[in-house]
């Protein structure tokens, strides 16, 4: 079958489809469709999605990842996507560049997370080095130590696809959206969100001398060919819903679930108030951190004198008195008498 | 033949990838990193098979799972699914990839390791026991012969990592 471009060398060939102003979900639909029913090798860049929207990966779960509280309170749309990774809030400041190949596209490179991934570093560290210290760090994208670009993968049988979201820009007002995630690389060192992140505006001339510079390297891998979306057909349904915009009904039963159990309800209806509370509160016992504090609490269904329980207790024994106080959560809509 | 059924047990205990064509077993250490399972068969897409009367069970690879990096999600069908040979079945997801995971036979699925739902890690700690993850009624068993043997599946694990 002879193509319309002349094939550069002997590279293999790569569709590239720039699109602005498409919606998140739409693309997502696109790159999912393009992995696992073309045989093609795609580029697909996209900027200008106007609305905040939060993008978890496959197994996201909302309760842990996002603050369902001000998500509810302002619509914003929650979507669970077909490839792995974190969870994203991106707005009219992210770029996407996503990387679609066949397993024998670049030789040696074998078809596995790492290998792709470090593959991606060398291709943008490439376009990026002159702007600033670029590293991979674990996962990401980084200038120094700041997180610039965040990446996700699905890997089928024959195909892959690396995809990134580039903070060109972001709206730090808009992070306040996401949970800390409990899965963070170690470099984030319980960074914040804005003293982890930063902006590639701040580092790169202009967004078109990003995308050009890496659409020339590409073109060291690949013959290049341009492609319209619309040569493409509609792009409105989802191939086997492995991309979901999440319902407000399932985001509701995930704010309700947060509360069946102690931690979970604390963190969600007692810590955020903490910060102008009036009681401060001091908890030495925290089952999730460190070591476990070899102490042993006994209870008795029978009233057991003080002096029958030392009886028993070795004479190398050493006593102390702590006052506790129980703190009884009440779920909300519950009645105290009720309880 | 009793000493390379002794290669194979012992090969298998300290798990390293067993070479039948060895006669001396003590001192044949596979140049492959990752360990197989005599006695299974493999696909292509680094999948193992472990048939047993009516039930086969399958799971991904030592070399898979080694590649994949810790895995901290597995997605599985519902029993009565049916699977075919070559096709996805689920997915494994390591900490930004997602990894469809195929079936190296045909048949229905009839049961489903529930136990990797909170402790998928059992791929990485225990890959060719609890870390099973469906367990099929094949439709086809002759389907198992066309699969490779340990001693192929090792040699083309090498082939593949020399790249």
């Amino acid at each position: 079958m002879a193509l319309p471009q002349a094939i550069k060398a002997g590279l293999p060939c790569m569709n590239l489809l720039r699109m602005t102003a498409v919606p998140i979900l739409k693309q997502l639909y696109l790159e999912e469709r393009l992995l696992r029913s073309s045989a093609e090798n795609w580029c697909i860049i996209s900027h200008g999605t106007s609305l905040p929207t939060i993008v978890m990966g496959i197994s996201g779960r909302p309760s842990e990842l996002v603050e369902l509280k001000p998500v509810l309170r302002d619509q914003i749309p929650v979507i669970r996507r077909f490839s792995g990774g974190g969870t994203v809030i991106i707005d009219n400041g992210t770029l996407f560049v996503s990387l679609i190949c066949n397993k024998n596209a670049i030789p040696g490179l074998q078809p596995y997370p790492h290998p792709i991934m470090s593959w991606t570093g060398q291709l943008y560290g490439q376009v990026l080095c002159e702007f600033g210290d670029f590293h991979l760090r674990e996962n990401d994208y980084a200038f120094n130590s700041h997180k610039f670009g965040g990446n996700a993968q699905s890997i089928i049988k024959d195909r892959w696809i690396h995809h990134t979201s580039f903070l060109w820009d972001y709206d730090a007002k808009n992070m306040e959206y996401l949970k800390l995630p409990s899965r963070a690389p170690k470099y984030r060192s319980a960074r914040s969100h804005v003293e982890f992140l930063c902006r590639m505006k701040d580092y790169v001339p202009s967004r078109t001398s990003f995308i050009e510079g890496t659409i020339k390297s590409l073109g060291g891998h690949f013959s290049i060919r341009p492609f319209d979306l619309d040569e493409l057909g509609s792009l409105s349904s989802s191939l086997s819903g492995s991309t979901k915009l999440l319902t407000r009904q399932e985001l509701e039963e995930a704010y309700t679930s947060q509360c069946v159990a102690v931690y979970p309800m604390y963190k969600a209806f007692i810590e955020p108030d903490l910060q102008t509370a009036h009681i401060k509160f001091s908890n030495k016992f925290n089952p999730f951190t460190g070591f476990q504090n070899p102490t042993y609490i006994l209870k008795s269904p029978r009233n057991v004198p003080v002096g029958q329980i030392k009886s028993v207790l070795s004479q190398e024994h050493k006593e102390s008195t702590e006052e506790t106080y129980d703190i009884y959560l009440l779920p909300p809509g519950e009645d105290l008498e009720a309880c | 033949m009793a000493l390379k059924l002794w290669a194979s047990s012992a090969a298998n205990a300290l798990k390293l990838s067993s070479r039948a064509s060895a006669p001396f077993p003590a001192s044949s250490i596979s140049r492959c990193f990752s360990s197989v399972i005599d006695g299974f068969r493999y696909s292509d897409s680094h999948e193992w098979v472990k048939h047993q009367g009516d039930v086969a069970t399958i799971g991904i690879t030592d070399h898979a799972q080694g590649h994949l990096g810790e895995v901290v999600f597995v997605e599985l069908p519902e029993s009565g699914t049916s699977v075919t040979k070559g096709s996805g079945f689920g997915a494994v997801e390591s900490v930004k990839a997602t990894s469809d995971v195929n079936s190296p036979i045909s048949g229905e699925v009839i049961e489903v390791n529930s136990k990797l739902t909170g402790a998928p890690g059992l791929i990485n700690t225990s890959t060719y026991e609890d870390g099973w993850m469906i367990k099929v009624k094949p439709s086809d068993p002759s389907e198992l012969q066309s699969l490779m043997d340990s001693k192929e599946y090792s040699k083309f694990c090498e082939e593949e990592d020399a790249h």
